[in-house]
């Protein structure tokens, strides 16, 4: 059994209590949303694209402290990176949070704080909201949902 | 010697019947406060399960031979039983169904819809279950007629005054929760049947919550449809029931075609089967049927003051015990209500809640209880829902008090 201090570490509490990048953004070049039906968790991601550099990127909406935090956490590492770079973050934390608990996971840097989400599986969509909201923006695809 | 008589419940005894509350959750004794979504069943019932197929199993209505026979037996006590549960006049007004949602589906396309014309109208409330909700969108869309929805006020109670004015000539069925899943609100059935037949107006009264908390007497309540599922009233999945006046569902075509529900078929037409089976078709969950049986039996033998006696003095502790929780605020406070805590926390999204409690062995729901309306009613995106049934104790109330100190810990870091 997982202590719920692997799951609701400082840092996933301190990016849900002041989420980063937290507000729309007028001049986006691509947005989408995203919803969690299980537990009503919704959010608006903005993507700012300068040819091919994520220039800006920013979300709203209500949700868990997971997947808020988890979007906040994503939208500080995309900026400045390539939509290729995007994909293969994407790639590598679906990969991280998808991982049976107690096989060892890559090191993500502070995106990390969020592999104990394999200690509690309903919650690894609440994870991957943002994620896959990104990459429903950076494809234009209107509307996302983890189901 | 007179022995003293105690109206309350043995309820050391009645957990002991319940073999699923022995077990331990995330290494905790399992605390289960998730009934409104399905309670727990006694062994009694998955003992009548078990002996049926180890038994009697065969179709039912069909063979001559002997086990058919006995399954056939079986399978119509256990209709004669949920007639008397429900004091319907006949077992030809009870309809087995999957659950409640059948049937409702089953009443708005075999009762309403061959009726409705543009611009007619369907009263629900503001805090139906989806179930209650969809198959009447469904049936409206497809033929111009109208979804109207009687408010609630700021604690959960329906407000009766709007209701009635709702009712008019255009109202063609009027279909309300008996107690709301995401409030706990207790409605007032019978004056609501007496508003509505004062203007004509057939009511069908979805009785999912209620029936596992109270008595329910279709005759005193006199409503047209009242509808109830299996697993909440401490029987299986699969098995629900609908009770309808003879006389409607006399009137009403099929819902669904197969076998079972005619009388004769060839290619040219068919003629349908009498009442209940009519409405029967394809082999039904025979299993089910019985299994629901043993939980009538069981819940009878408890009694529903006894149970009813329980529930309250619970909700009412409960309700301390969630009010003594910094932040925490209550979503439905009706002045009727039974057994249902809804909540939600400052600065904690119910989802975590859930999570947190959970590791204390503490089973609760959270998300929008199947009812999105009622929280934007209210304007949450969400509630926490603690919700009691007859075995639920006040340690276990205690234990939730505990988990959601937890969760305060957890987020005041």
């Amino acid at each position: 059994m997982s202590d719920l201090s692997d799951l609701y570490q400082e840092v996933i509490l301190d990016h849900n209590r002041r989420p980063r990048n937290f507000h729309a953004l007028g001049d986006a070049s691509h947005s989408a949303e995203g919803y969690n039906p299980l537990c009503g968790d919704r959010l608006t991601l903005y993507v700012k694209l300068e040819g091919d550099t994520i220039a800006d990127v920013s979300f709203e909406g209500a949700g868990c402290a997971i997947s808020k935090a988890s979007a906040s956490m994503m939208t500080d590492v995309l900026k400045g990176r390539s939509v290729a770079e995007a994909n293969a973050l994407f790639d590598r934390f679906h990969r991280m949070v998808t991982t049976p608990p107690g096989e060892v996971v890559e090191d993500m840097g502070k995106l990390s704080a969020l592999a104990g989400v394999r200690e509690f599986p309903v919650r690894v969509k609440c994870a991957s909201l943002a994620w896959h909201t990104l990459k429903a923006a950076l494809n234009r695809e209107r509307r996302t949902s983890t189901e | 010697m007179i022995p003293e008589v105690r109206a309350g419940i043995d309820i050391q005894r009645v957990r002991a019947d319940f073999p699923i509350l022995a077990r331990t959750v995330n290494g905790r004794p399992l605390v289960y406060l998730d009934n409104a979504a399905t309670s727990q069943k006694p062994r009694a019932v998955l003992d009548a399960i078990a002996s049926y197929y180890t038994t009697i199993n065969a179709n039912v209505h069909r063979g001559v031979h002997e086990l058919s026979g006995q399954a056939t037996d079986a399978y119509e006590a256990a209709r004669e039983r949920i007639r008397a549960f429900f004091n319907a006049r006949s077992i030809h007004e009870i309809v087995y169904t999957r659950n409640a949602t059948e049937g409702i589906n089953l009443v708005a396309y075999a009762f309403l819809r061959p009726n409705l014309r543009p611009g007619d109208e369907v009263l629900i409330t503001a805090m139906e279950h989806h179930s209650n909700i969809v198959p009447w969108q469904i049936v409206c869309e497809g033929t111009g007629a109208r979804l109207r929805v009687a408010p609630v006020d700021d604690r959960g109670e329906l407000q009766l005054d709007e209701f009635e004015r709702l009712l008019t000539p255009r109202t063609k069925i009027a279909a309300i929760t008996h107690m709301s899943n995401a409030l706990g609100t207790v409605t007032p059935v019978r004056e609501i049947v007496r508003l509505a037949r004062a203007q004509g107006v057939p009511v069908l009264i979805d009785a999912s919550q209620a029936a596992y908390h109270m008595r329910i007497d279709v005759q005193a309540i006199d409503c047209d449809f009242l509808v109830a599922t299996g697993h909440k009233l401490y029987g299986p999945t699969g098995i629900g029931v609908l009770y309808g006046k003879e006389a409607r569902l006399d009137a009403m075509p099929p819902f669904m075609g197969g076998g079972d529900m005619i009388s004769s078929v060839s290619f040219e037409r068919s003629s349908w089967n009498v009442l209940p089976y009519k409405f029967e078709a394809g082999t039904p969950h025979i299993a089910g049927a019985i299994g629901l049986h043993a939980a009538l039996d069981y819940i009878e033998n408890i009694g529903f003051e006894a149970i009813g006696m329980h529930e309250r003095e619970l909700l009412e502790y409960g309700t301390s015990v969630l009010e003594s929780i910094d932040g925490l605020r209550l979503i439905g406070t009706a002045p009727n209500k039974a057994s249902i805590l809804s909540f939600v926390m400052d600065g904690v999204h119910p989802h975590d809640i859930g999570t947190i409690v959970d590791r204390e062995g503490v089973a609760i729901r959270t998300g929008h209880h199947c009812a999105q309306p009622v929280m934007e009613r209210f304007g949450v995106p969400a509630t926490a829902r603690a919700s009691l049934a007859m075995y639920n104790t006040r340690d276990e109330l205690d234990a939730l008090g505990r988990a959601l100190r937890k969760v305060r810990e957890v987020f005041a870091s």
